[in-house]
């Protein structure tokens, strides 16, 4: 084990638990207000391990959605990962089975974004993504946790809600010099914004696939732009 | 019946996840996919920044809001500085301060 990749691995994810911890909380709080058992709702934070897309879940389901849509939306909502998975899939075809399997269930768009950038540079890079990756884990389920049992002691005042989009925001502050990124960027959140009110947070998935397109198209006819 | 569900549920994300980890085979992809891949970020984040930031409470596009002036800020932090701590500090600092004294 590689500590010291492990300890940047932490270390680079620690800003983005900011918005973690309130939604963890919010999570267990209002899994218990729509009448969910408490061990259901921890259990469902380990077993899914996706914010947004449990949230959605139990929101469906206590509204008596039927088996089919409350799993269609977390499949549309976790669709995500798949563009996760086919990056990862260039670096990983040499890790063993179980670090594939483990570094899978891990796999956030937190851990995707902070270690993306030392995998593409450095060969032992599983340590980092363990780092990153159990890191969010383990406050994904104390926060959780928490919920359920010690209620939302944050203040909503502070509006953490918005630490959502500022920490995701900061994950691309390298390539917004890039005007290549810049145009991806802005078609996939125009995207969005045109495609938010379809069902099932649709708009996640689609927008990305809209804006790698654009990429494609970027790559073909302005070469000069992509290098 | 929930307990199905929410293992079901653990299954498919677990298999969005992991599906193309297994199944992609780095020398079967050509150059130009390899590129693609490398938007993926900037194509997939920022679908989940805009709504965030443009649509408030009611679900309705709004710009003249808190959340559209820090995200402006974060950005231009952002932009300048290249710094991730930076961006984040910006953008909740001038969000608290026009939360709490305007």
């Amino acid at each position: 084990m590689n500590k010291k990749i492990f300890y940047q691995g932490i270390k680079d994810v620690l800003p983005m638990l900011i918005p973690v911890v309130p939604f963890g909380l919010i999570y267990g709080v209002l899994g218990l207000e729509l009448g969910f058992d408490p061990f259901v709702i921890i259990a469902s934070s380990f077993i899914i391990f996706g914010g947004a897309s449990q949230l959605a879940f139990i929101q469906l389901y206590s509204i008596g959605a039927s088996p089919f849509i409350a799993l269609s939306s977390i499949a549309a909502v976790n669709s995500r990962h798949l563009l996760y998975g086919a990056v990862f899939s260039q670096y990983f075809s040499f890790l063993p089975l179980r670090w594939k399997l483990l570094l899978s269930y891990l796999l956030t768009d937190q851990a995707f974004a902070v270690s993306l950038p030392f995998v593409q540079k450095n060969k032992d890079f599983k340590y980092h993504l363990l780092g990153s990756g159990v890191t969010l884990w383990l406050i994904w389920q104390v926060s959780t946790i928490s919920g359920v049992f010690l209620g939302n002691f944050i203040p909503q005042e502070l509006g953490l809600a918005f630490a959502i989009p500022i920490t995701f925001l900061s994950l691309l502050v390298k390539e917004l010099k890039k005007i290549d990124h810049l145009i991806v960027m802005i078609v996939s959140g125009v995207s969005s914004i045109l495609l938010y009110h379809f069902p099932f947070k649709i708009y996640i998935i689609a927008s990305a696939l809209i804006a790698l397109v654009v990429a494609y198209f970027l790559i073909k006819n302005f070469k000069r732009l992509t290098v | 019946m929930i307990w199905i569900l929410i293992i079901i549920a653990g299954i498919i994300t677990f298999m969005m996840r992991y599906s193309l980890i297994a199944l992609i085979k780095p020398e079967n992809l050509n150059d130009t996919t390899k590129k693609v891949l490398g938007y993926v970020p900037s194509a997939v984040f920022p679908a989940m920044i805009f709504p965030a930031v443009f649509f408030n409470k009611a679900q309705t596009l709004q710009f003249n809001t808190f959340e559209v002036y820090a995200f402006i800020c974060a950005l231009i932090i952002g932009y300048i500085s290249k710094n991730t701590i930076l961006t984040i500090i910006s953008g909740l600092a001038s969000y608290w301060i026009m939360i709490f004294f305007l």
